[in-house]
């Protein structure tokens, strides 16, 4: 005899209970803060804020902290808490010409105004494990100096000068939000913009990667690579101007692509671009090279059919939220749709198996007499 | 109640999707874009159909939700859960007790009434995908009403197969205009989408919401010397013994022995109440105890 | 401003929006059934059913017309306090309110035939609203429905165009009843 399981409700709380029992971890090691998260793995935090798109250091910890490390279901707690929130309204573009800057390189020039800052970056760290590290994680007093007073102008602007770049006039409209409406194609660049940063890193890096290697190449030189702070500022409708609101880390890379022209038209350099918030370099120069692949059809290209030039495809596949949701949905229940498929094959095995003397008997009967014509095609 | 928004969506989210729930009632089986929310359960977890029950909801509402058929599968369990906390509603089991109904991969084996509304759980909207990936594309055909590609590739299945080789998710067209996909149910439920009450199906990943009206005409696409077979287990319920309901099939022992029992749990333990007894089932008072 | 614009909303939004709501889903998914519904006191002449409408409805994101002696500046405040909804001429309305005869019917969005779901919905405020007159039949009906509709030809030259078209919201008093594109009027 056989008595139903039920249990549903049980087995979760169980589940639940083990999962805040693991997430601690063994008691005897002191538990982490949101503090230390945000201090100490500030990098984790900028791609949960990047990807997750709210600016928060200290939500951003926390969520990886409750994520036990795993930084997409992070993303996934702060894009869920970030959909809650109101919407007061639009800031004013970033002046990132402004930005105070902690990094800035150009690839394209030996100097410029403002100079090359190469920052905290591991690229010219030898990839070592630094035993000394597990034991002790102080560090030597660092030297300070005065900062740069002056300004530090967009490369991009020396090309400009001279007409060599693409012009990127000012647009008119205020851009969509890709949070509030449902994604139609063909895409503004503004939105694909938007769905790029906050794409998944992995995926984006794996996107541009390709165009490096010949999936429609464009060339990409990085003109330049700034990671600093800058003003967010709104208006502010009752006073008539605009105020600064806060301060927010950002990284910016700007690539010159192939020059392209035509009999008309002199050749001209062609850019991407790629904005993400906090210190995420490899998100951000991924980002310009996927923006300017995707812009073969403005510029005039030929569509080589790479996956980089398929604004669908990529635009469609780069939320690792909605990816990883619908491909880890495949492990709960599918019984039934299962079960009808046991029964199909049963049953198309059982006419395959039969002796192909009454096959050919029964030919005539079944497939020789298929008309192709549809039934619902009679409605009207 | 919690300090969440009644039934978790703001307002504002809320009227938007009940913008696109009417839009889709008007043009049945049309997917009509909406700007479908992050919630806090991943995409493929039903946050489509999610979505929709919140915004259908009223606190006056019985709200039941099954997946597979059944009431205690876990995430119908955790769904059940959310909405009685955000939106203090009352739920059940008894599908003859519920006024809104969430279900992920069947429909309930009783008849629904007038007054009973069905959401689905959507996770690919579109019925061209598998055939035609790209989205651009697939609208083009729903706006032409071009629909050769699934014509040639049911064809194509008789053709090798001897048969339609599709057992869910089978393909419809409704009022003779738009092919929709009634998400991944067992074509054994095909028939019952003509039905008394609204079908809403909300696919929160894919972003669309779509809609069947009371006793909208939904045909399962077939051929004249092919016509459309809906088809379960040959067995009885082994707990119950109906003869017509969709089975689901158990491994009971490790000598590949097998059982089948009822998919919807409701429609298995009311009959047994009612003192129906299958071959391997226990008479209703000892089974409940 | 005056007082009574701020007043007439809805008491508690979340729930009487979605009481409001069932009676609209409802009626518009069974076409010609009369539903009530309640919890606005709009200004004049404005009907309770149809003030509840748009405040389940509209918002900052709905472009709203209002037709003829519906464009007044009470009734233009009291939407714009409790909604928030921009106004704009006939041809990019997403809502038109109105009596029958001042609504400008040829210009108002139908949808396109990849959208056919951008098109208007109409809440026409009718001087009765009873199950006699007209015979519908389509989806959502059982058999078929009667409806005091104000003719019959518009919506046959609508139903032929579907699946573009536009959708019918009728209110009177604390009463409405819907009339999608798809029902056949005759």
């Amino acid at each position: 005899m056989y008595v139903a399981v039920k249990g549903g409700e049980r087995a979760i709380d169980n589940a639940h209970a083990w999962l805040a029992e693991e997430r601690r971890g063994d008691k005897a090691v002191a538990e982490l803060g949101v503090a230390q998260i945000r201090e100490q793995l500030a990098l984790a935090v900028n791609r949960v804020m990047a990807e997750g798109s709210l600016f928060d250091p200290d939500l951003a910890a926390l969520a990886i902290k409750q994520a036990r490390g795993d930084l997409i279901e992070a993303i996934f707690l702060i894009r869920a808490y970030r959909t809650t929130l109101p919407r007061f309204g639009g800031s004013t573009p970033i002046e990132t010409e402004a930005m105070v800057c902690d990094r800035r390189v150009s690839a394209t020039f030996k100097d410029a105004p403002g100079g090359q800052v190469l920052g905290p970056t591991f690229d010219y760290t030898h990839r070592l494990l630094d035993f000394k590290l597990a034991a002790d994680g102080e560090v030597a007093p660092v030297q300070t100096g005065t900062p740069y007073e002056g300004a530090t102008p967009h490369i991009m602007s020396f090309l400009d000068r001279e007409d060599l770049i693409q012009r990127e006039p000012e647009g008119a409209d205020v851009p969509a939000d890709l949070t509030r409406m449902p994604l139609e194609l063909p895409a503004s660049r503004a939105l694909r913009l938007q769905s790029l940063t906050r794409g998944d890193e992995g995926f984006i890096l794996g996107l541009a990667y390709s165009t490096q290697r010949g999936y429609a190449r464009n060339h990409a030189f990085v003109a330049e690579l700034r990671i600093g702070s800058v003003a967010v500022e709104m208006e502010i409708p009752e006073l008539g101007f605009a105020i600064e609101i806060g301060e927010i880390t950002a990284t910016e890379c700007e690539t010159v692509n192939q020059f392209q022209g035509s009999k008309t038209q002199p050749p001209q350099f062609t850019r991407g671009y790629g904005l993400v918030f906090g210190m995420s370099e490899r998100k951000a120069i991924s980002m310009a090279l996927v923006d300017r692949a995707l812009r073969w059809k403005e510029l005039g290209e030929d569509n080589l059919g790479a996956p980089a030039q398929d604004e669908e495809f990529v635009l469609y596949h780069s939320d690792n939220i909605q990816a990883t949701g619908f491909l880890e949905h495949i492990k709960l229940p599918h019984y039934v749709d299962f079960q009808s498929e046991l029964e199909l094959i049963r049953k198309l095995r059982r006419e395959a198996q039969v002796p192909k003397a009454a096959q050919a008997e029964s030919a005539e009967a079944s497939g020789g007499n298929l008309s192709g014509k549809m039934k619902e095609g009679a409605v009207t | 109640m919690s300090d969440y928004n009644f039934a978790y969506l703001d307002e504002q989210t809320k009227r938007m999707i009940r913008r696109a729930i009417l839009k889709g009632l008007a043009i049945p089986g049309y997917q009509v874009p909406f700007a479908s929310r992050e919630m806090p359960m991943p995409y493929g977890w039903g946050t489509g159909g999610v979505q929709v029950s919140a915004a259908v909801l009223t606190p006056d509402d019985t709200f039941k939700v099954i997946d597979q058929g059944a009431d205690d599968t876990t995430n119908a369990v955790s769904i059940r859960r959310f909405f009685q906390k955000t939106a203090g509603v009352a739920v059940t089991e008894a599908t003859a007790e519920a006024s809104v109904i969430q279900t992920r991969h069947r429909i309930p084996e009783q008849d629904l009434r007038s007054d009973q509304i069905l959401v689905y759980q959507v996770p690919i909207p579109e019925p061209l995908r598998f055939l035609e990936p790209s989205e651009v594309e697939t609208r083009k055909m729903h706006g032409l009403e071009e629909y050769g590609l699934m014509h040639v590739k049911l064809y194509e299945d008789i053709s090798q197969h001897g048969d339609i080789a599709t057992a869910y998710a089978y393909p419809v067209k409704v009022e003779g205009r738009y092919m929709m996909d009634p998400s991944p149910i067992p074509k054994f439920d095909n028939p019952k989408l003509e039905m008394a009450g609204i079908q809403l199906f909300g696919a929160g990943r894919e972003q669309r919401i779509y809609a069947l009206p009371p006793y909208t005409k939904v045909v399962s696409l077939d051929f004249e010397d092919y016509p459309f077979q809906p088809t379960k287990a040959d067995h009885a319920c082994d707990l119950c013994g109906s003869e017509v309901s969709y089975l689901d099939e158990l491994i009971v022992d490790d000598q590949g022995g097998r059982m089948f029992m009822c998919s919807d749990t409701d429609y298995c333990a009311t009959r047994r109440r009612q003192g129906h007894v299958g071959t391997q089932g226990l008479p209703h008072k000892e089974d409940a105890a | 401003m005056e007082a009574h614009i701020l007043e007439g909303g809805f008491a508690n939004i979340p729930i009487d929006a979605a009481h409001a709501f069932r009676a609209v889903m409802t009626a518009m998914a069974r076409p010609g059934e009369i539903f009530e519904i309640s919890g606005a006191q709009p200004p004049a002449p404005l009907s309770v059913a149809a003030g509840a409408v748009v405040l389940t409805l509209c918002d900052p994101e709905t472009p709203l017309f209002l037709a003829g002696g519906f464009d007044t500046p009470q009734i233009r405040d009291w939407v714009t306090f409790h909604t928030g909804a921009p106004f704009v001429g006939a041809a990019d309305a997403m809502f038109a309110i109105g009596v029958w005869e001042s609504i400008p019917f040829p210009d108002l969005a139908r949808g396109t035939s990849e959208y056919p779901d951008r098109s208007a919905t109409l809440i026409v405020e009718m001087d009765a609203l009873t199950n006699t007159g007209a015979v519908l039949e389509g989806p959502g009906i059982k058999d078929q429905n009667y409806l005091s509709l104000p003719e019959t030809a518009l919506f046959q030259e609508n139903a032929r165009l579907y699946p573009l078209g536009l959708d019918f919201i009728f209110t009177n008093g604390g009463n409405l009843a819907a009339l999608p594109r798809t029902t056949r009027v005759s």
